[in-house]
């Protein structure tokens, strides 16, 4: 890939492509795509004005172990994960193909990682609090931070349930299905 | 330079106290300041006026918070442009454009604004718009038939049974080509009865009342005792066909109708109404797909009060009456008498004894006329030059606008005896409290909705917008508190607390429920068809690509259907869909939502497309390709993403 120059000096956006080189460029970016994500925070806010998603210093840097492992959000136990439920990884195909296919492909880095191998990297949790807690994820947890670093376009909210989160993983844990979306 | 100074002149006029009732600037400034990042206290909803639109602002700042495109094409938004928005528009005179928005209105419950939906009319081309409260945007536009100058309309009953509306200007009923003198003879105003389905706010036309040829004017409905009847004011009781101005001013007084509306569908179910063939659009946006559906209606049940004994009287009222108000209890009916020097101020429980007392006053083409010392309350004595519209708060006071003094009046509804007032910049019309026509105002503000603007804010040519002015009410004395800009003239405005509001507002469209026809679900369904000389691209979005974003095969003479689907699942993330020569405008496209833009390219070449709303920090990436080959080209519809 290559380096896109600035054409219009008037647009504030971010001078690069998706990209796996130019530090320099990365270093610039990474102030913008923080002040971005942090007004993408507002947007959390509860319909009487008060703050209810806005991020809670109160550990700055200082995540938990538990949070360090199993990331920021609302999974709070750990998913049962037994045999590949079959039915339950179709329906989180389903969601997966409307909801996600926009960014990941299984087996291929798009505009986001691939997430064929994701569990060898990830708790069953932490994936699932990437999913349902994406903004704050960016914000504050350190590979969640690189990886945005890195992809430069931060993991969006896209909104699902729990139960929905929950066949997502199911469906990103089944290599047959993984292959098979990755011979489409 | 002289014309300057005379300028400047007339700029200074209406200013009657030296303070101007100007609250203390720090007092006024805390009491409007909303803090960066908090919200305000009340939703203002004005009409656009001659913009034909809505728009929305924040109470106590002023801030402007939406445009509601409705009876107007809105390019920032492609309404009246994106395909599924075309069927809106649709009457029975063909597509319209635009329309003169006056008179928004909320939906009531018990006689409270229940925030569910607002009413406003378009006033030339006669429909009435209802806007969603949830999405904030028009879910359906119906057309009056038989009417001109959708005025008088539309408001409400108490629990929104009908939505009424009224003929600003008499014609022939039916139409037909006639000499205009024959106005006497021919020409008729409708009194129209729209029923609002409780449940998804659907209107569909009850029925309509023949009455005779007069300008009808505004409306308001009964409530509490008065609920059954609605009011309507009329002017030119001397049926005048030319030169108004003069020649229907010269009656001392016109009239108020009384309708008996709960009267009048005891006719029309005892069947004394008439099925009259007519002509109309009903326009809805349906729910589930997100595109607006036409459909035509030929018939309307037609009552004449010739045949229904009790149901209409009038109330003599002095002189070319304009707004009609009824107070919180329902009891008090205070008219704008734009030519009177008093506000007369009728009596609901006086009225029905007149009827009953049979106190009449002669006819007009057989609906009794009571007379008016019968119906009379009192008048407001001193009111201010040209009193026009009232509002009223909770603690018994009503507030009246007087375009020709430029002030507000505020006088006590019971003794009718004014106990203030305050100047307004410039020439006031309508008036605002919130809550002011219902059953429970919420009494802390009235905002002044000024015809006239001149030096309020800085000059912008000849052309300036239009000035609101918000006034505190909770004091003996009203205090300006703050002017604010507006778009279009702002006729009426209705408020209601943001806390009825905003809990219900509707953050995106879940894209599971998107039934348009065109919706590309997955970007694994995102292809190109091509059906004879149509081309269709099933088109998806997200931060920060389109898919497909290269295109080729399309050749000039084509028409090119751009299907764009928002996968986006979160608030606040529309994508924009624009095309370089495309001749209409962009697709604005809500999360979850499917859009649809017609191109008809006329040159080979290779043109970009883009999105237009700033959705991330690659959204300058967010780009593509359309490939055109010349007429008979055999180059292959092709389609891709990331090749
Ligand atoms: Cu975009």
């Amino acid at each position: 890939m290559i380096q896109q120059t600035q054409s219009d000096g008037r647009e504030p956006c971010a001078p690069v492509r998706r990209s796996t080189q130019g530090a320099a460029a990365r270093l610039l970016l990474i102030p913008l795509l923080a002040a971005l994500l942090f007004s993408q925070g507002c947007g959390d806010k509860s319909p009487d004005g008060t703050a209810g998603g806005a991020v809670a210093s109160t550990a700055e840097g200082g995540l938990s172990a538990d949070e360090l492992e199993n990331g920021i959000g609302p999974a709070k136990t750990a998913p049962e994960l037994g045999p590949l439920n079959a039915e339950l990884a179709a329906s989180g195909q389903q969601i997966f193909d409307m909801k996600c296919l926009s960014c990941h492909r299984m087996g291929e880095r798009f505009i986001g990682p691939d997430l064929n191998q994701i569990l060898t990297r990830r708790t069953p949790r932490y994936v699932m609090n990437m999913i349902l807690n994406p903004t704050e994820m960016v914000q504050r947890h350190p590979e969640a931070k690189k990886l945005l670093a890195e992809y430069l376009a931060p993991m969006a909210q896209q909104n699902l349930t729990q139960d929905e989160a929950r066949a997502v993983l199911e469906y990103i844990r089944s290599p047959h299905e993984a292959a098979q979306a990755k011979a489409n | 330079m002289g014309l300057g100074a005379a300028g400047l002149l007339l700029q200074s006029c209406g200013q009657s106290q030296p303070d101007g009732g100007m609250m203390g600037s720090g007092d006024a400034a805390s009491r409007v300041y909303v803090a960066p990042g908090t919200h305000d206290e009340m939703y203002l909803f004005c009409s656009g006026g001659f913009s034909g639109n809505v728009t929305v602002y924040g109470i106590p700042s002023g801030r402007h918070l939406k445009d509601i495109a409705v009876f107007s094409q809105y390019p920032e938004k492609g309404w009246g442009y994106a395909e599924e928005t075309l069927p809106m528009f649709n009457t029975s005179h063909g597509f319209v454009p635009w329309d003169d928005s006056h008179h928004p209105e909320f939906s009531q419950t018990a006689g409270v604004p229940d925030g569910k939906w607002l009413f406003i009319n378009g006033n030339n081309t006669p429909r009435i718009a209802r806007i969603n409260l949830a999405t904030f945007e028009t879910d359906e536009i119906i057309e009056i038939p038989n009417s001109s100058g959708n005025h008088g309309s539309p408001f409400t009953t108490m629990n929104s049974e009908y939505v009424v509306a009224s003929t600003r200007f008499s014609v022939p009923i039916p139409q037909e080509d006639v000499a205009i003198k024959s106005y006497k003879e021919k020409f008729k105003g409708t009194l129209t009865y729209v029923k609002v389905d409780p449940e998804n706010g659907d209107m569909d036309i009850a029925f309509q009342i023949l009455v005779p040829g007069l300008n009808y004017d505004l409306s308001h409905s009964g409530k509490g005792p008065s609920h059954g009847w609605s009011f309507f004011t009329c002017y030119n009781s001397e049926q005048a066909n030319s030169l108004l101005e003069v020649n229907a001013s010269r009656n001392d007084k016109d009239y108020i109708a009384a309708v008996n509306w709960k009267l009048a569908e005891q006719y029309v179910a005892q069947g004394k109404a008439r099925e009259m063939a007519v002509s109309y659009m009903d326009n809805h946006m349906d729910e589930h797909t997100r595109a607006g559906v036409s459909e035509e209606r030929t018939s309307v049940k037609v009552l004449d009060p010739a045949d229904c004994p009790e149901m209409i009287y009038y109330l003599p009222t002095p002189k070319s009456p304009h707004g009609v108000d009824v107070d919180p209890t329902g009891e008090y009916i205070a008219a704008g008498g734009k030519l009177a020097a008093v506000i007369p101020v009728h009596s609901f429980s006086k009225m029905l004894k007149a009827i009953e007392d049979r106190a009449f006053d002669g006819d007009v083409n057989g609906i009794p006329v009571l007379r008016y010392d019968a119906v009379l309350a009192g008048e407001v004595k001193d009111p201010g030059l040209g009193p026009l519209h009232t509002e009223f708060d909770d603690k018994g006071f009503a507030y009246t606008s007087s375009f020709i003094s430029s002030e507000i009046v505020k006088w006590k509804v019971s003794t009718q005896t004014v106990v203030d007032r305050i100047p307004t910049y410039y020439s006031i019309g309508h008036l605002c409290v919130p809550g002011g026509d219902s059953m429970k105002p919420w009494g802390k503000y009235v905002v002044a909705l000024n015809k006239i603007t001149k030096d309020r804010y800085l000059p912008t040519g000849p052309e300036l917008s239009q000035s609101a002015q918000l006034i505190d009410i909770t004091g003996d004395k009203m205090k300006l508190l703050l002017d604010f800009p507006t778009i279009g003239e702002p006729h009426y405005a209705q408020a209601i607390p943001a806390s009825i509001l905003a809990p219900r507002s509707v953050r995106f469209f879940k894209i599971e429920d998107n039934a348009s026809p065109f919706v590309t679900r997955s970007e694994k369904d995102a292809r190109v068809e091509r059906k004879g000389n149509e081309v269709h691209v099933y088109m998806t979005s997200a931060r920060s690509h389109f898919a497909p974003d290269n295109i080729e095969g399309i050749r000039v003479g084509d028409t090119v259907l751009f299907h764009v689907t928002n996968l986006e699942q979160d608030w606040d993330v529309p994508h924009g869909f624009a095309v370089m020569g495309a001749r209409n405008a962009e697709l604005l496209i809500m999360p979850g939502e499917t859009r649809t833009l017609r191109w008809e390219p006329t040159q080979a070449g290779v043109i970009p497309f883009y999105c237009t709303d700033f959705c991330s920090a690659l959204h300058q990436e967010m780009q593509g390709y359309a490939r055109v080959s010349p007429v008979g080209s055999t180059t292959e519809l092709s389609w891709s993403l990331g090749d």
